[in-house]
């Protein structure tokens, strides 16, 4: 393995006020397999949603940390995650989509297995010996899986900490998501399925990033003044925040866009003005005006380290995605909403997203660029370090500011090197 | 600028179809968007739905477009003007229009389908789209508009392209 010790990652000087991250990390194929190892294999990583497999025996298939797994809710009505390669042979047991079945039948020799995941069935076993016990030729799981509110975790780290203490100050931020219906939340059928030809670290970046809206989303803010919404409204205020073991959130209001849950835009259109007021109404009663008004008025985007983004924001999206190599990622994006949502809240809310999110949206086509056009910039390696400094000595950081990124910074080096990052002086990150 | 001579809906011919589609694809490979913007009606839709779910609806299901015309207004002015960034510099495209086919006529209604391939081009990369359009077209002062339109694609993912950032 490559030694990564003997070149600074990232330079944290803090009595500076100047944070650097060397792009390295951007470019290198041993770093990334560094990341499968250290981060990917050591970390929660979320696999899905319980509202996407709501029946016993449904199933989804899919990648996550780049396994073909199977999610299923079992005729037991257990969720499991099951690591899709048959034990005999190696081949992917189920190859469709979703659908619902009692069990997954191997294409290659018809070795079957129940939706638990348990061996039942070889053809010809009698050839096999004594010692062949097929209770041992169950369909692996990763070591560990837990849920929080309907969000599905996987570890390949048996050992890690249970979730909700891995989740530390984000568990707070997935409640004020969560309880927005007292029915639950449910992803909503469709999803966007994309990717960038970037590294996954800028994206984290990115989904965080209060800086950049002005400028790389100019053209969405034109388009809400066009529909109606006053120039006033996207003089925002908030804070970045670290909320422990990687995790980060910016939060700003008020929410120029609207969001469908309860802060009305004029594109939304006045019919739907009341509606909106009474849940309001309903949120403040269940909450207090406090705590209501942050679940309705306040945008967040959050982030769940190392690869699960939530942001509240215009609607509510969730997206995960992983890197291929290191300047290419797959991408998912999906919706989520109440689960007792009205049919014409609903397509509000969905006709809401499209204004900003997806890759067919007014800004996400912007972000995959940008980010793009960093990994293209990389090519000059004579510039060694980005700059994460913004706001570092304010006392109380902006969402335009990086502290955000810093917390994620300090965990991935941690995690990367074995050790926190080191304080270099100005002079030496400076100099190429 | 597409013109289509009036025909009885009776005798409407895939050639007058064809020679209209064609029209359409020329100019939004010529990026002449807003002579484009002439053919829809005041009504018009545009949508591309999620690769994993081509029949979607959009007021149900999360597509990857679903503009109305103050929408599709709105995205041709920001693609004619300078903050579209994943468009400016603009990307080459070009578009394979075939397998057209009139399917029916209801009303003033002509629903077609064709299939399409269209290139983009940027950066020295070259990301392909292929599906099919659906198109609901209308004869208005003696011309074709077009009342919706979607492009269903058939890639299982926008897997690398990442984006449709330009008209499908």
């Amino acid at each position: 393995m490559h030694d990564v010790a003997s070149e600074i990652l990232i330079s944290d000087n803090v009595a500076d006020g100047l944070f650097r991250v060397n792009r390295r990390v951007f470019t290198d194929p041993h770093i990334l397999e560094l990341e499968a190892q250290r981060v990917f294999e050591q970390c929660w990583i979320y696999a899905g949603h319980e509202s996407e497999i709501p029946q016993a025996g449904d199933f989804r298939t899919r990648y996550v940390a780049g396994r073909p797994v199977i999610l299923t809710r079992g005729s037991d009505g257990e969720i499991r995650v099951l690591l899709n390669t048959c034990t005999h042979r190696g081949s992917l047991v189920c190859r469709q989509p979703s659908g619902n079945t009692k069990s997954f039948q191997c294409p290659y020799h018809a070795w079957t297995y129940s939706n638990h995941g348990e061996l039942i069935g070889i053809p010809g076993e009698d050839a096999y010996s004594e010692a062949f016990d097929r209770r041992e030729l169950a369909l692996a799981t990763p070591p560990r899986l837990e849920r929080y509110r309907g969000f599905i975790f996987i570890s390949f780290n048996p050992t890690i900490d249970g979730l909700v203490e891995y989740l530390a100050g984000a568990k707070e931020y997935l409640d004020l998501v969560c309880d927005q219906s007292e029915a639950g939340m449910e992803i909503v059928g469709g999803t966007q399925l994309y990717s960038m030809r970037a590294n996954w670290k800028l994206l984290v970046e990115n989904s965080l990033d209060g800086y950049h809206a002005p400028v790389t989303h100019q053209r969405y803010f034109e388009f809400l003044v066009e529909m109606g919404v006053d120039s006033r409204a996207m003089r925002r205020t908030g804070a970045g925040k670290s909320l422990r073991n990687g995790h980060a959130v910016i939060e700003s209001a008020p929410a120029p866009g609207g969001r469908p849950i309860a802060a009305w835009a004029p594109h939304f259109g006045k019919a739907r003005k009341a509606e909106l007021e009474a849940i309001q109404r309903q949120l403040e009663d269940r909450f207090g005006a406090e705590r209501a008004y942050r679940m309705t008025q306040t945008n967040r985007n959050l982030l769940i380290f190392p690869n699960l983004i939530i942001n509240d924001i215009m609607a509510i999206t969730v997206r995960t995605f992983f890197p291929r190599t290191p300047d290419y990622m797959d991408i998912t994006a999906w919706a989520l909403a109440p689960v007792d949502e009205r049919a014409e809240h609903r397509a509000m809310r969905l006709d809401n997203f499209l204004t900003f999110l997806g890759p067919g949206g007014f800004a996400t086509p912007d972000d995959v660029e940008m980010l793009e056009a960093c990994q293209m910039g990389f090519a000059n390696r004579e510039v060694q370090w980005s700059d994460i400094s913004r706001g570092m000595q304010r006392e109380h950081p902006l969402p335009n500011d990086e502290l955000q990124m810093r917390a994620f910074w300090r965990q991935w080096h941690e995690l990367i090197t074995l050790s926190p990052p080191v304080q270099i002086p100005a002079r030496r990150v400076t100099a190429v | 600028m597409a013109v289509v001579a009036v025909q009885q809906l009776q005798t409407i011919t895939r050639q007058t179809i064809e020679d209209f589609l064609y029209e359409e694809a020329a100019l939004l490979d010529e990026w002449r968007l807003d002579e484009w913007l002439e053919l829809l009606t005041d009504d018009a839709t545009y949508e591309v739905p999620s690769t994993d779910t081509p029949d979607g609806d959009p007021h149900t299901t999360l597509s990857l477009i679903a503009d109305d015309k103050t929408r599709i207004r709105s995205r041709v002015a920001q693609l004619l003007g300078k903050s579209a960034w994943a468009e400016n510099p603009p990307s080459r495209t070009r578009r394979m229009i075939s397998n057209v086919r009139v399917r029916r006529v209801e009303g003033e209604a002509i629903y077609v389908t064709a299939n399409f391939v269209v290139y983009r081009l940027r950066f020295e990369q070259m990301d392909t789209y292929v599906g099919r359009y659906e198109y609901i077209l209308v004869q208005r002062d003696g011309r074709l508009k077009i009342r919706a339109r979607k492009a269903i694609l058939d890639l299982e993912a926008l897997r690398p392209h990442g984006k449709v950032s330009f008209i499908l």
